[in-house]
């Protein structure tokens, strides 16, 4: 039997921009719920990360200046400094209003650190916030599907009670926030298996466009057979073939990251840490006490002996692409429906590069806030239509064929080839992306033709081809290299392409250059209390 | 991926099965909670943190479980490791978080890869406040 609940404000996803959204959206005055597929302080990958908030004083102006304008050349044309300046703003006053919950450390000098948080801690924190707001927050909820009134606007969303016999929940709302972040492609990035671009394919079912889809060439590094997606320490790294001889890699970045992959197209990369000054290795299990786990476990000391490792894609959780946000508010093209975080497109905030920690997260912090707000300002509007909300769910869940049972095996292992191995996801070529487009439709017309019922994997399933199909698409029209995106066979980038790209289609997929926006709008900067 | 649950220590609490953002364990009526879904483990190490009985312990190994003895394991003195380290619980303020120093960290190694003439080793302080780790 559905359990079926009323809510103004309904919040999917319960990471740090849900999480802000929610707090928001109760400060305006709106009873919110939240509904998380796993559990709302440990779910999503800032639980397991350490989040450095992008982070420059008001005062001198000029540092956010500077802060901005570095950005923007960085971001090669696809970056909006209005909204730079305004996530600056919005992270610089309300990070700091989390102190009650979270203990703000002081540095070596005395000051207080706001920007660099400890995942475990924040999430912990965010929970203890919405829980003392009186927001309902339902653990182990995942959503499956929007539900839609019949003029379209957004009515709420439907999934399932994982922890209850998969029973089914529904719940209608006066507006609803996808937060429900991005996806690694279920690589092994730390703390991302439950991200799995569901909010991408809910909003494209519901008729929103995707931008910035082609930017998921992002790769991160870690002890091979391990997740311990934390880089921090590999700033000192120096690296090594299997025959001994140090690798002449180029300094820590982007340029290492494909440095690396192609050494390891080659064979096994080793690594040592004994470059890292002696006051950090006495201070590492205090800096990120998950680093040394697992060095200590497996009997590594990671500062004398060498270690194999490995990268895991980032797709676009450092990665850029998300659904389009129209106006100032996060709101997207389907009414009633709002977008957080790395669920939303993030070219304007990053560019074309990837926002790493800190831009993400000062845009999940402020776009959670401006997304909260104007949700609850939505679910003030008196609904035009009446009558029972419809599923707008498809793939994965309601077959356009005869229904079957899928094997998801050959799924996971497309998307590992496709989306996660170097040549296909990294050097990028037209013809290995056609090659990956063709894989991706194939096991996409499986499960949409064929796939029944609620079954939470099929549909995330769904979800992740969605996403890499978008993504395939939005590389191969992007005939060049810009940013995190690179084209062996286009290696250059090109003015014309200067621009930023939609996507969407769940079926069919389609992919169209935005008209250039001016950039002389003028955004207002304000704050929250 | 999880390993063990040392059913002597654990208090039945069942903290793991409502903060497991996997959705690994199952509660029981009588007794700890079951393990019944291990391959579905992320390795993200929070139940370990939530776990005040230190009754559970994650492999560092995330494509596959491994088979690990209790025992073993326990003389390792890495059980407790990450909420002790972490300072949760009885060990808050035992070992103070100083995450804050990651930046310093990034902005160091930066300045020795553009001054080969400075030992990583040595203290560097200024440098470019405006430089972008790409850390999480």
């Amino acid at each position: 039997m559905t359990a079926t609940a009323r809510t103004d404000v309904l919040i999917i996803g319960g990471g740090m921009a849900g999480a802000w959204a929610a707090i928001a959206a109760t400060q305006a005055g709106a009873s919110v719920t939240l509904v998380e597929k796993g559990y709302c302080g440990t779910s999503g990958v800032t639980a397991s990360a350490g989040p450095g908030h992008w982070w420059v004083p008001p005062d001198p102006a000029s540092a956010r200046q500077e802060a901005v304008a570095a950005r923007l050349r960085a971001g090669q044309g696809l970056g909006d400094g209005a909204w730079m300046h305004r996530i600056l703003d919005l992270t610089w006053c309300t990070l700091p209003t989390l102190a009650p919950e979270y203990r703000f450390p002081q540095t070596d000098d005395g000051a207080t650190n706001y920007r660099a948080v400890r995942g475990p801690e924040y999430m912990r924190a965010l929970r203890a916030r919405i829980d003392n707001l009186g927001v309902r927050v339902l653990d182990h909820h995942p959503a499956l599907e929007l539900l839609a009134w019949s003029d379209g606007s957004i009515a709420g969303a439907r999934g399932i009670r994982r922890q209850h016999g998969n029973s089914a929940w529904e719940i209608h709302a006066g507006a609803v926030v996808l937060a429900a972040g991005g996806t690694a492609f279920l690589s092994g990035l730390l703390g991302s298996r439950n991200n799995t671009g569901d909010g991408y394919l809910m909003a494209a079912e519901a008729g929103a466009e995707l931008s910035g889809m082609e930017f998921t060439a992002a790769f991160t590094i870690a002890p091979a057979r391990s997740n311990m997606t934390r880089t921090m320490s590999y700033s000192f790294a120096t690296y090594y073939d299997v025959d001994g001889r140090e690798l002449n890699a180029p300094p820590y970045g982007p340029a290492q990251t494909r440095f690396l992959a192609s050494a390891l197209q080659n064979g096994p990369v080793l690594c040592s840490l004994h470059r890292v000054p002696d006051d950090i290795k006495a201070r590492l299990h205090q800096i990120s006490p998950n680093v040394p786990l697992v060095f200590d476990r497996w009997g590594i000391d990671p500062f004398r002996d060498r270690f194999e490792i490995t990268l895991h894609t980032d797709g676009t959780i450092r990665g850029l692409g998300g659904v389009k946000t129209v106006g100032d508010d996060c709101e997207t093209a389907v009414p009633g429906l709002f977008v957080a975080g790395d669920n939303a497109a993030r070219e304007h905030v990053a560019g074309a590069i990837s926002g790493g920690g800190n831009v993400n997260s000062a845009w999940a912090l402020s776009s959670g806030l401006l997304a909260g707000r104007a949700a609850t300002a939505r679910s003030r509007r008196p609904r035009a239509t009446s009558g029972h909300p419809i599923g707008l769910g498809r793939a994965g869940l309601l077959p356009s064929g005869s229904a079957r049972p899928i094997d998801l095996e050959p799924v996971e292992a497309t998307l590992r080839r496709e989306m996660r191995e170097f040549d296909r996801a990294l050097f990028r070529s037209a013809a290995g992306l056609e090659a990956s487009r063709r894989t991706l439709d194939a096991a996409w017309q499986e499960i949409a033709a064929h796939a029944q019922g609620d079954n939470l994997k099929t549909r995330e399933a769904a979800a992740l081809l969605a996403t890499a199909r978008w993504s395939v698409a939005s590389a191969l029209t992007r005939r060049e290299s810009r940013g995190m995106h690179l084209r062996m066979d286009a290696t250059e980038a090109r003015d014309e392409f200067s621009k930023r790209l939609l996507s969407g289609g769940p079926d069919d997929v389609w992919t169209r250059w935005e008209n250039p926006v001016t950039r002389t709008r003028q955004v207002s900067v304000e704050a929250v209390s | 991926m999880i390993s063990l649950l040392l059913a002597d220590r654990c208090t039945a609490c069942n903290v793991c099965v409502r903060i497991c953002p996997a959705n690994v364990f199952d509660a029981h009526p009588q007794g700890p909670p079951e393990i019944a879904r291990p391959g579905d483990c992320q390795t993200c190490f929070h139940c370990e943190l939530y776990c005040e009985a230190d009754a559970l312990y994650v492999a560092p190994d995330c494509d596959q479980s491994v088979t690990v003895e209790a025992g073993a394991v326990l003389a390792g003195g890495t059980v407790g490791q990450y909420r002790r380290h972490s300072g949760w619980h009885e060990w808050e303020g035992a070992f103070p978080n100083e995450q804050w120093l990651m930046e310093t960290v990034f902005r160091r190694a930066a300045e020795a890869a553009a001054r080969p003439d400075v030992r990583p080793g040595s203290p560097i302080e200024g440098g470019d406040r405006t430089m972008r780790a790409q850390h999480l």
